[in-house]
């Protein structure tokens, strides 16, 4: 993995530094909060309902072990004892004090992690694909490139107020895990004719409009990816509208300018700045790609993997549900589920992350990721190993076998902490969960992608979601609406609405008739949600959903 | 006719902890909604909002939340302010934790 340099480390401390004086500052009096606010954001501080809240980026969703104990001991000192990983591979903080972050950014330092560009209207946070460098269908491990994005948006001095946040991902693998095409701009790496470069796509993002990402150009070469990105984003901070916060992404930019009025831009912008970039972010990309080697695999005997997996339902359960292909026959890619049934999405506490951490260094090759679906993955272990990861995973509360399931749910932090909200979401989630294990239907139900947003803002990328949930206020009262049919795979899907939305305690009965109403309707055991409902289109589900309404729709009273 | 005024109270975050606090009867800040100075007339409710605006040091984003009467002082007439005055629901966090070592003025 990347290791800092010095001028990383330099960069970083002084920044750190800096913010130490501006909280100074701000407790003196010296500044106003009106002065504050930018300068906190800048370095990932919110002020939350109850409290305020550090948002530390984990660049392209990679943590190596002793990063990872840094974090439960942040955790331990500095909050109540847990972590909350989010979509967008950062981990939340939401009790610490004012005075105490600065210390808790030094510690950060002190593992090279920062929370820099984690807010404000800056390139947030690079991410990708969390089985970077161990999915089998890889052309090309996508984590060189983002952190080679990394080190040119960060203080980037012409993009430190663009019209609004802009946020980049990049993925490696066809089959598209990171949501490129929900980003201000996608990065896919791509071959053509055995070259490999990147497929750009631009102006994606869900919020209260949600659009999908439009290619702007198929192929562009490897070297001039900082260029390109560069006029894209120098196009947007021009172009990009500042009257209207609402309408000032790049994808409201790219629906009222129309693609080819923008590549158009680009394509001009692009050559002048080509020019500007000499080779040295070549040479620089070689480097960082020597940084990122590929482990030495092991090869060993996997039989104690097939002894285990014949014997054991338990382990069998978690192998099928949270295990990926790997690259290397004789490894896994193993998901561990921050998700069990009941317990908040994407949170985990300090001991679950030094558990974590140990079993990465001893079995793991010293290698974490946070996924965008919050879970934390083991993208390298051998089939041997797998046995005891899982009886140590199951000691910790860190076995369930649900990923992918219907409480492997993402959800945002919604009214129980954000300041945003117009709902709860946790909870919401903690109830499906919670519903679908006693109903033991989890496993037969497959495959199912469950999002959940606390507001129009969608940071729970409900829009995506197989099932998705919105939680508004309705004339003072929390009402959920759901959305069918979304997908954030390759294709990308917004979700279609149904109709009028629930009560708080009235939906988790409609999540229960639909997929009830799924279980009916599907034609084989092996035909997902998403499939059945793709083949039948919204009717059938709606008429399950609303039954007085919909007439002659079967109906299931829960 | 004008409508009848709502009551209010003046809530804000406290600058270093970034806890939820409300406006006291003699001007202190206090951490509990039972305990804060229930406003009933417009004009009341925008000078004490003033006063609250001018103690940046203390409070920050102050602002008036609706109340209604209570049986032990105000209480929040909209779910965000419960949640405000109570901390989340999935955890025990926040107020609702509140142990007798943190004293209820700030
Ligand atoms: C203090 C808490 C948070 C605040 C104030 C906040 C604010 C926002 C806002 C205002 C938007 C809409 C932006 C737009 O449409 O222009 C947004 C979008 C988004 N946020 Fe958050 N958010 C918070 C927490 C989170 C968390 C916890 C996650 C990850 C779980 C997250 C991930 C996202 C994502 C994925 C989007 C949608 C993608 C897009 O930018 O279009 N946010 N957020
Ligand atoms: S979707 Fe809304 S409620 Fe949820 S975290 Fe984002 S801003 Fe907050």
């Amino acid at each position: 993995m990347y290791d800092y340099a010095d001028f990383d480390d330099h960069f970083v401390r002084t920044r750190t530094a800096q913010f130490r004086k501006q909280v100074e500052r701000r407790i003196s009096g010296a500044l106003t909060e009106d002065e504050f606010k930018p300068l906190r954001l800048m370095n990932g501080v919110y002020l939350q309902l109850h409290a305020y809240m550090l948002r530390v980026a984990i660049p392209y969703g990679s943590v190596n072990p002793d990063q990872m104990r840094q974090l439960a001991y942040l955790a331990d000192k500095f909050d109540k004892g847990y972590g909350h990983f989010t979509t967008r591979q950062n981990i939340q903080y939401n009790w610490p004090t004012l005075s105490d972050i600065p210390d808790m950014l030094d510690a950060l330092a002190d593992v090279q992690m920062h929370a820099i560009q984690t807010s404000g209207n800056t390139i947030r946070n690079v991410t990708a694909d969390h089985f970077a460098g161990a999915a089998a269908d890889e052309i090309e491990d996508p984590r060189p490139t983002a952190e080679l994005i990394r080190q040119w948006s960060t203080d980037h001095p012409e993009f430190q107020f663009l019209p609004r946040k802009f946020k980049l991902a990049v993925t490696g693998s066809p089959e598209d895990r990171a949501v490129t095409k929900a980003h201000d701009v996608g990065i896919r790496i791509v071959k053509r004719d055995g070259e490999v470069g990147y497929q750009i796509i631009v102006g994606g993002g869900l919020g209260r409009t949600p659009v999908v990402g439009q290619v702007l150009n198929e192929f562009l070469p490897r070297a001039d990816l900082l260029p390109y990105l560069e006029a894209i984003v120098a196009v947007y901070n021009v172009l990009g509208r500042r009257d209207n916060k609402y309408k000032a992404r790049i994808k409201i930019t790219t629906m009222e300018n129309g693609i080819e009025k923008i590549r158009e831009l680009v394509d001009a912008k692009f050559a002048q700045t080509r020019p500007l970039f000499s080779g040295v972010d070549q040479e620089h990309f070689a480097r960082i790609q020597a940084s990122f080697p590929q482990p030495e695999f092991k090869s060993a005997d996997t039989g104690a993997y097939d002894a285990a997996y014949a014997t054991d339902p338990g382990f069998r359960s978690f192998a099928d549900t949270n295990l990926d292909v790997h690259r290397d026959d004789q490894h896994a890619i193993v998901t561990i589920s921050i998700k069990a049934h009941g317990e908040t999405p994407g949170d985990a506490t300090s001991e679950q992350m030094r558990v974590m951490a140990d079993l990465a260094e001893s079995i793991g090759y010293s290698d974490l990721r946070i996924s965008h679906e919050q879970n934390v993955i083991l993208p390298h272990v051998h089939k041997s190993d797998l046995p005891k990861l899982y009886a140590t995973l199951r000691a910790h509360g860190l076995a369930t076998a649900n990923a992918g399931l219907i409480s492997d749910i993402i959800a945002c932090p919604g009214m129980d902490y954000c300041a945003l909200a117009t709902a709860r979401a946790i909870p919401v989630a903690q109830n499906i969960a919670t519903r679908f294990d006693e109903l033991k239907l989890e496993h037969d139900i497959g495959p199912i992608k469950l999002k959940i947003s606390g507001c129009i803002n969608a940071c729970g990328h409900h829009h995506l979601g197989h099932i998705g949930i919105l939680g508004l206020d309705r004339a003072g009262v929390e009402n959920y609406q759901i959305t069918l049919g979304g997908d954030g795979g390759a294709d990308t899907v917004i979700g279609k609405r149904t109709g009028p939305g629930f009560a708080y305690d009235q939906i988790v009965p409609a999540i229960e008739r639909i997929l009830l109403a799924y279980l009916d309707l599907r034609d084989t055991a092996e035909e997902t949600f998403l499939e059945a409902y793709r083949r039948l289109g919204d009717a059938p589900f709606k008429a399950a959903l609303y039954p007085e309404g919909a007439a002659g729709g079967k109906s299931h009273a829960a | 006719m004008a409508r009848p005024f709502t009551p209010k109270v003046v809530t804000a975050n406290e600058l270093i902890s970034g806890d939820v606090i409300y406006l006291a009867v003699d001007g202190s800040w206090v951490r509990e909604l039972c305990m804060a100075l229930v406003l009933s007339t417009q004009e009341d409710a925008d000078a004490r909002l003033f006063e609250a605006e001018t103690q940046p040091h203390i409070a920050v984003g102050a602002y008036l939340a609706d109340v209604k009467a209570g049986a032990t002082g105000p209480e929040p007439t909209h779910f965000r302010e419960a949640f405000r005055a109570k901390g989340p629901s999935n955890r025990v966090h926040g107020k609702q934790e509140r142990t007798e070592e943190v004293p209820a003025h700030v």
